[in-house]
């Protein structure tokens, strides 16, 4: 396990200078740790998730707030389904586990599930270590519901719950996922799988810690890479199971999160008193964020809360990432509209350079054909009634 | 995405308007299509909550489900759809034309042409986005399996009678979709995204609303601005101003408006059920009528925008006139057509859960195929996709500088003139390529033979050209291009052929699972649990 290196306090200290005072760092959970193997380039990112800062709340302070949220239907869905699944002691869950990933294993006509309640999360992550080493020992099925987990991510902790983790009698340990999107005729939407094969990446990762330091006291429990996503089949709310290898995701995630231990070295380069406080005025803390370069891309519309304020400076600066990855690898070196536009016209760039020449060419093949078509029909009258594309 | 399509998105940035990306349009577009603008609850797997849906843009149908969780409810839901989607089909299924078709004939093995029914035209149906096809896929799923009670009087929980043949129409209609250039089922930001190049990314263009902003913003705002405002403004109570396009809703109006709408509904039926006389019931049902009414307005509040929009780019794109090889495309979409009615009034079994191995394969080349015959259908109509496959080396345009005629050897010389085309493009041609232009609609085939360095003011390209010619000595008239003549000529071919055939479902390799054996028995429908969704 590639464990970041515990910060020290000295730059614990600086990161939380960087929250502004008296500002709790936000806790990093597994979807925003899953989203940083997304855009690992974006330095912004790595600071503001790295030092705790609230995303969400500092992209409302600089006045582009995020637009997630979720609907009450789809969290009741997921909590019933979800305690479906569980009923019975996991009865149903354990069934599954053995079927898909064991079926070896001796049937769990009965399992332990032990109480992991505690107070705060580290007395959970305490408590859900403690639980696993007496599973060990036990040659049983034991079903671990609701355990907190900790991972350390670039010094600060992250807790962790994966809807349940599962000890098989063998000693070796398996993720459990449930979500609520079906499995519709044995496929489902592939972008959800992906999402939570990142998001469970990391309760992997995060058990492997607690696994090593098992280690140490003389049993060496395996963490499988394969883990187990329930899903509801068709249009029913009956469980189907099925195994997902996470292991590349699991490597990306660890590779990331090893990374991110260079968030000392970013914060190193802010100015003097950078702090990004949602309480500071919207101009101090706009300066703030723009010390740190961002790489935007629309991608990230849909994974960082401050995905609407990083788009409008790119299209404020006229990037062309703005319009997506496909286009800026396509203009070389140009990384502005109106270089590429300038170029283009033939008023810039160089005309050996293969980009610039390709792009004169594009624009006068498209002069020519855009001539072509209006001489060959009269003008479009303007189209339809002038109005507000929604009212 | 070509480069000219990149500058044209970068111009379309400088300008704060969408810039065009075809000077036709590639895509045909019936004269009555049936819009359906549907709403799905969030977190269900099926569970349609409302749709408009129509042919006439001032009178679209609205439809709602009050408790999305409500089987009964969805139910006829489903069957008043049928009764607006089927007799639309139905109108056109019934007009037919005579028309041939190649077949082979099962007993000698020998291709014969038969006189067949082809449908005059087919139903076309538009969704909002790329989301609406799916459901429509969705919808078609969870229906087609399911049972009436005249099919199966033991059926748990029967389906309204003209249900199920909706979900194989729907059915077809998803997995026609896939087809490139098909035009059945079609998402409107596609189209429009297709036509013009705006100043945001693709991904962004899959807001409906964002994309016709860029496409034709309201007076005095840019495309930009009217597009962030279209993505992003909500009204002080929190609601976005621009409703996103469906089938999923926006967060805030499940939470603050539908969900305390679906629980007043939910309370006033609990009510009702409650009721201990006439007296009481009328006046509790009055209250389950007026809860259903607010729900009913919140639906129609969310969809009428989205329907709006989905008409204005219908404008927008009949601006644009079709590309001369849009309606042969439209015949092979009323082909299928006609062959799912044929299927149909076959009684054939619905469409299984999974294609055979046979099947499959056919529709994965059939997809090829007319991804190919899209891409070379689509630069010979519009003179600004050809400039896309000029600048990728794969055609060329020039003007004729010298024609040299010349024969073939052989018993009976055939004409085979040599053509220098100048031009100022960089095909990518090897050692005897074989190079079409069009000729009337129809390929004509040259040889590329070597460049002629001499020609004033750019490359020569030497053609041979091969045929179209007639049959005569001479060639015939017209059919060589003369000195002087604008030609343009493509690497790629013109027509696609099919490729090698595939072998009956009897006789699947046993690499492909083998033959399948005794035709299974209808499919079963999905078993229903208590609290299962459609």
């Amino acid at each position: 396990m590639t464990a970041p290196a515990p910060a020290k306090s000295r730059a614990w200290a600086a990161l939380a200078e960087l929250r502004g005072p008296g500002v709790p760092a936000k806790a990093l959970d597994a979807r925003a740790l899953a989203a940083l193997a997304a855009n690992p380039g974006c330095r912004r990112r790595a600071i503001l998730d790295g030092a705790g800062v609230d995303k969400a709340a500092l992209a409302g302070a600089l006045g582009s707030p995020p637009a997630f949220g979720q609907s009450q239907f789809a969290f009741m869905r997921g909590n019933a389904f979800e305690a479906r699944v569980k009923a019975d002691g996991g009865a149903e869950l354990l069934r599954l586990v053995r079927e898909t990933l064991d079926p070896g294993a001796e049937p769990p006509a009965r399992a332990e599930v032990p109480d992991l309640s505690a107070t705060g999360p580290q007395g959970r992550v305490a408590r859900t270590a403690l639980a696993l080493r007496e599973a060990a020992g036990t040659g049983g099925w034991t079903l671990l519901d609701h355990p907190m987990l900790a991972l350390d991510v670039a010094g600060s902790p992250a807790f962790l719950e994966p809807d349940a983790v599962v000890v098989h009698p063998d000693g070796g340990w398996t993720v459990v996922e449930i979500k609520s999107f079906p499995v519709l005729d044995g496929s489902a939407d592939p972008a959800k799988v992906g999402a939570a094969a990142r998001q469970t990446a990391v309760y992997v990762l995060a058990l492997e810690e607690v696994a090593a330091r098992l280690a140490g006291q003389g049993t060496a429990p395996r963490v499988h890479h394969r883990v187990l996503l329930v899903c509801p089949k068709d249009f029913s709310n009956l469980p189907t199971a099925s195994a997902v290898d996470v292991r590349r995701q699991r490597a990306v995630t660890a590779r990331q999160l090893s990374r991110l231990t260079r968030v000392e070295e970013i914060a190193r380069t802010l100015p003097e008193g950078t702090c990004f406080s949602p309480e500071l005025p919207a101009e101090e803390l706009t300066a703030a964020v723009d010390s740190v370069p961002a790489s935007y891309a629309p991608e990230c519309l849909s994974t960082c809360d401050l995905a609407f304020h990083c788009r409008a400076r790119a299209r404020e600066s006229g990037a062309v990432a703005a319009l997506g990855r496909p286009v800026r690898a396509e203009l070389g070196g140009l990384s502005s509209v109106e270089d590429v536009l300038a170029a283009a016209r033939g008023e810039a760039g160089d005309p050996d350079d293969p980009a610039v020449a390709a792009l004169r060419r594009a624009a006068a093949l498209r002069a020519e054909a855009l001539d072509a078509a209006r001489a060959a029909r009269p003008p479009v009258p303007p189209a339809g009634p002038e109005g507000d594309p929604c009212h | 995405m070509s480069l000219i399509t990149t500058l044209a998105r970068l111009e379309a940035v400088r300008t704060g308007r969408a810039r065009p990306a075809a000077t036709v349009r590639h895509r045909h577009l019936s004269d009555r299509p049936l819009v359906f603008v549907p709403l799905t609850t969030a977190g269900e797997a099926g569970a349609p909550l409302g749709a408009l849906v129509g042919t006439d843009r001032d009178a679209p149908r609205l439809l709602v489900v009050p408790q999305p969780r409500d089987r009964d409810l969805r139910f006829a839901f489903l069957a008043e759809l049928a009764d607006i989607v089927l007799p639309h089909l139905e109108s056109c299924a019934d007009v037919v034309e005579r028309a041939e078709r190649a077949e082979t004939d099962p007993g000698t093995g020998k291709r014969v042409t038969v006189e067949v029914d082809l449908c005059a035209d087919a139903a076309q149906l538009i969704v909002p986005s790329r989301a609406g096809i799916d459901f429509v896929r969705l919808l078609g799923r969870s229906m087609r399996f399911r049972r009436t009670a005249e099919q199966d009087p033991e059926a748990p929980y029967p389906a309204p009678p003209r249900v199920p043949l909706l979900g194989r129409w729907l059915t077809h209609y998803a997995e026609r979709a896939r087809v490139p250039g098909s035009s059945l089922l079609l998402a409107m930001t596609d189209l429009l995204g297709r036509h013009w190049a705006t100043g945001q990314s693709t991904l962004e263009d899959q807001h409906l609303g964002a994309l016709l902003a860029w496409i034709d913003p309201p007076e005095g705002m840019s495309g930009a601005e009217a597009a962030e405002r279209a993505e992003l403004a909500r009204d002080p109570a929190g609601q976005l101003l621009c409703p996103p396009a469906g089938p999923a809703t926006d967060p805030a109006f499940d939470n603050r408006l539908l969900a305390p709408a679906i629980e007043r509904y939910d309370r006033a039926r609990a009510a009702l059920a409650a009721a201990e006389d006439g007296l009481e019931a009328d006046e509790r049902l009055g209250a389950v009528t007026a809860a259903e009414r607010e729900i009913r307005a919140l639906v129609e509040s969310r969809t009428r925008p989205t329907w709006d929009a989905v008409w204005r780019g219908l404008d927008l794109l009949r601006t644009l006139p079709p590309g001369a090889r849009v309606e042969e495309r439209w015949t092979r979409d009323r082909w299928s057509f006609t062959g799912h009615r044929d299927r149909v009034l076959a009684g054939e079994p619905p469409q299984p859960r999974r294609d055979d191995a046979v099947t499959a394969a056919n529709k994965l080349a059939a997809r090829e195929r007319e991804q190919a015959r899209l891409e070379a259908q689509e630069a010979l109509d519009d003179p600004l996709v050809m400039a896309g496959r000029r600048l990728a080396g794969e055609a060329f345009a020039g003007e004729v500088v010298d024609v040299v005629m010349a024969y073939s050897e052989g018993k009976r010389p055939s004409p085979r003139p040599l053509v220098t085309v100048r031009t100022d493009d960089r095909p990518h041609l090897g050692e005897r390529a074989k190079v079409y232009r069009s000729l009337d609609g129809r390929p004509q085939t040259a040889e590329f033979v070597g460049y002629d360095e001499q020609a004033e003011g750019g490359v020569g390209v030497v053609l041979r050209i091969v045929d179209k010619m007639g049959r005569g000595k001479e060639p015939a008239a017209g059919s060589v291009p003369e000195k002087g003549d604008r030609v343009c000529f493509t690497l790629f071919e013109h027509e696609q052929r099919g490729g090698a055939k595939l072998p009956d479902p009897e006789r699947t390799p046993w690499t492909h699972g083998g033959p399948p054996g005794e035709p299974a028995a209808p499919e079963a429908a999905d078993p229903v649990t208590e609290e299962d969704l459609l």
